[in-house]
């Protein structure tokens, strides 16, 4: 617990500390460039890209080790995989372009091909006398252990890179998400922009393979996108609340990992970030599991109420128990069913409203308000006062509700 | 006016008439294919400047299709368009273009004001931010089609007909002498339909230009001054009160048009 703590507050010693702020970053950036990725609905061609970055890695140090290296160069390895991501990429475009198959189909073929190739290779490389190759599986599942200092200043450098750049290009990211076609239409190069989204994600993946490893580098992609949008209808806000979210599973991850170095780096962060996520999936007021449940509840008592009221102007007998049950809490009706004396005047105001209603659609025939016809929108929201006046000027006067 | 009106015999090769430099859309010979299958084939079409004009045809005669390629949004085999006799790459400040509402996404998390906005990015480049005159130039053009207390609302709570407001709106931030707009009144209330209108005229009198895809036959004579009519081939162009006849309607809708539309149509005047 203590080693934990000391991680968290940047104490377990400086190589520590700097590896969980890269990470920090590294969330940042990932938060940022998945929320494109998330509204432009490609979220499934980063995990292709992810997965095809392996055999990139088994490659480029093989390429090392036959240049008389050790093979352990964090950024040679992650040159090698860049170019592998890049191959899985253009080969998903090129298939969904050139034949008639689904970007799903390609993603999935390309994904697992990618992935096998890489494993083989990983496996050829373990038999191998030659070159240091352990540590060369933590690009699976990410590891802070055994990182270097330039290790963490490649992967914090990264992120800020990354981060700037999507500030830079947030305006047509966003039109060419919402709508391509007029993008296009003004000028902008949708292709150019999609590509450098892809190479924005690219970067992240490549960069978050040694801390987050490439299997679940999508999920940091896409969930603190997803959790963000829970909370706003902004695009400027779901993208600064999902880098603020990546970062803090991406710290807290790091941290955690860093005092518990058997434990891998993707998982926990993967986990913490899924936590975020159910929360919001449960509680966000607008978009929540559970504000859509209380919020069909009041509409449904709305309707049961109203229709009980409705039952009361016209002497009919109520006979649905939720119904009953909402009229008696609120004191319309006594337990035996009667209605008491505030339940006939609200009733006697409900009818007196149908017939307002009835008037206002005679009169307004031909314009959108009588639209608002729906039993449940209160006239007074419709129409002006004076425009009331007027319909009940036609009516005459109120007849009460009898008992 | 008689050679405005033409038929179906007519190729890319035409040299009758030559490019009027200042029609805002001017196409030539072009042809627009799916597959093997071509959804515009040698298509020729001019139409007059400051003035309304509608594109009309059947369900899949590529009258949306004509407008993508004229754009530039959809490759075309062949043909050559001219915007205000310029190549598309030069005109594009000055077409502002209006999609079909049901071609994006409404749950995107964005409100009414920014979807306007975006009819000024392209003045506002990568680096400047949006200032107070933008803003009002937005809210103003929000003003233009009766929308102004909507500016805050998230987009996924409009009704369809504020839907296409909301588009003609960024269309109309844009301040663009051509305004390119597919199917604009196509599942609208009649309020929205009367303010959309009421918007393209207000923009004619100004002197700028208005085409658009159109398929509600009894509208035409009333709204429109200009009409292109067009089935895979160009069926016919020119003034609604010479162009738009029964005889040319029943030639770009072969078969699919009821007699019965086309009395009321004579009946009309059209």
């Amino acid at each position: 617990m203590e080693a934990v703590l000391a991680a968290l507050t940047l104490q377990a010693g400086y190589n520590a500390a700097l590896v969980t702020l890269g990470a920090a970053l590294l969330g940042f950036a990932a938060g940022t460039a998945g929320t494109f990725l998330f509204l432009r609905k490609r979220a499934l061609v980063s995990d292709a890209m992810a997965h095809a970055t392996l055999p990139g890695v088994g490659l480029a140090f093989l390429v090392m080790v036959a240049l008389g290296g050790e093979g352990r160069s964090l950024f040679g390895l992650l040159v090698g995989s860049a170019l592998s991501a890049l191959a899985g990429l253009l080969l998903v475009d090129g298939i969904t372009r050139r034949t008639r198959l689904a970007e799903d189909a390609a993603i999935g073929a390309v994904l697992s091909v990618f992935f096998g190739a890489g494993v083989v290779l990983l496996t050829i490389i373990q038999t191998l006398d030659r070159g240091r190759q352990a540590g060369l599986e933590s690009f699976l599942l990410g590891s802070t252990a055994g990182m270097l200092f330039e290790d963490a200043v490649l992967i914090a450098a990264g992120g800020a890179t990354v981060v700037a750049l999507i500030w830079l290009l947030r305006r047509p990211m966003t039109l060419v998400a919402f709508d391509p076609g007029y993008a296009a239409a003004t000028g902008v190069d949708t292709r150019r922009i999609d590509l450098a989204m892809m190479g924005l994600v690219m970067a992240v993946t490549v960069i978050g393979l040694k801390l987050v490893g490439l299997i679940l580098i999508v999920a940091l992609l896409i969930i603190p996108a997803v959790t963000a949008r829970f909370w706003t209808d902004r695009v400027e806000r779901v993208l600064w609340t999902a880098g603020g979210i990546g970062a803090a599973a991406g710290y807290t991850g790091a941290a955690l990992s860093a005092s518990a170095p058997s434990l891998p780096t993707g998982p926990i962060i993967v986990l913490l970030a899924a936590g975020l996520f159910t929360g919001s999936l449960l509680l966000s007021p607008g978009r929540g599991v559970l504000a859509a449940v209380l919020s069909r509840r009041r509409f449904q008592a709305r309707v049961h109420r109203r229709q009980g009221l409705l039952a009361l102007a016209r002497s009919e007998p109520i006979h649905d128990p939720l119904t009953l049950r909402l009229l008696r809490a609120e004191g319309l009706i006594r337990p035996d069913g009667v209605a008491t004396d505030k339940g006939r005047a609200q009733a006697a105001k409900i009818a007196r409203d149908e017939r307002r209603w009835d008037v206002a659609r005679e009169v307004h025939q031909d314009t959108a308000l009588t639209g608002r016809y729906d039993g449940l929108t209160p006239i007074e929201e419709v129409f002006t006062p004076d425009e009331i006046a007027g319909f009940d000027a036609r009516l005459g006067p109120p007849h009460p509700v009898g008992g | 006016m008689a050679e405005t009106l033409t038929l179906a015999a007519t190729h890319g090769a035409r040299t009758d008439r030559a490019a009027d430099p200042a029609s805002p859309l001017a196409v030539r010979g072009l042809t627009v294919s799916y597959g093997d299958k071509p959804a515009l084939f040698s298509v020729d079409a001019t139409f007059p400047a400051g003035a309304m004009s509608a594109i009309v045809g059947p369900n899949g005669a590529g009258k949306s299709t004509f407008l993508k390629a004229a754009l530039g949004l959809i490759p075309a085999v062949s043909g050559e368009v001219r915007v205000f006799g310029q190549g598309l790459a030069a005109a594009r400040d000055r077409i502002a273009y209006v999609p079909q509402r049901a071609s994006v996404d409404w749950d995107f998390p964005t409100t009414v004001i920014d979807v306007v906005l975006m009819g000024r990015y392209r003045r506002l480049g990568l680096f400047r931010r949006v200032s107070r005159a933008e803003r009002a130039a937005a809210t103003d053009a929000l003003a233009r089609v009766g929308m102004e207390g909507f500016a805050d609302r998230q987009i996924g709570q409009l009704s369809g007909g504020q839907q296409q407001r909301v588009f003609l709106a960024r269309a109309l931030a844009q301040e663009a002498d051509l305004y390119l707009l597919d199917e604009p009144f196509a599942g609208v209330d009649a309020a929205t339909e009367r303010a959309i209108i009421d918007v393209l005229k207000a923009l004619k009198s100004q002197g700028q230009s208005v085409i658009a895809v159109h398929h509600d036959l009894s509208t035409v004579a009333e709204y429109f001054d200009h009409v292109f009519l067009v089935n895979v081939r160009a069926m016919g162009e020119g003034p609604v009160a010479t162009a738009f006849t029964p005889e040319a309607l029943a030639r770009t809708y072969g078969g699919r048009l009821a007699a019965t539309q086309l009395d009321q149509l004579r009946l009309t005047g059209a």
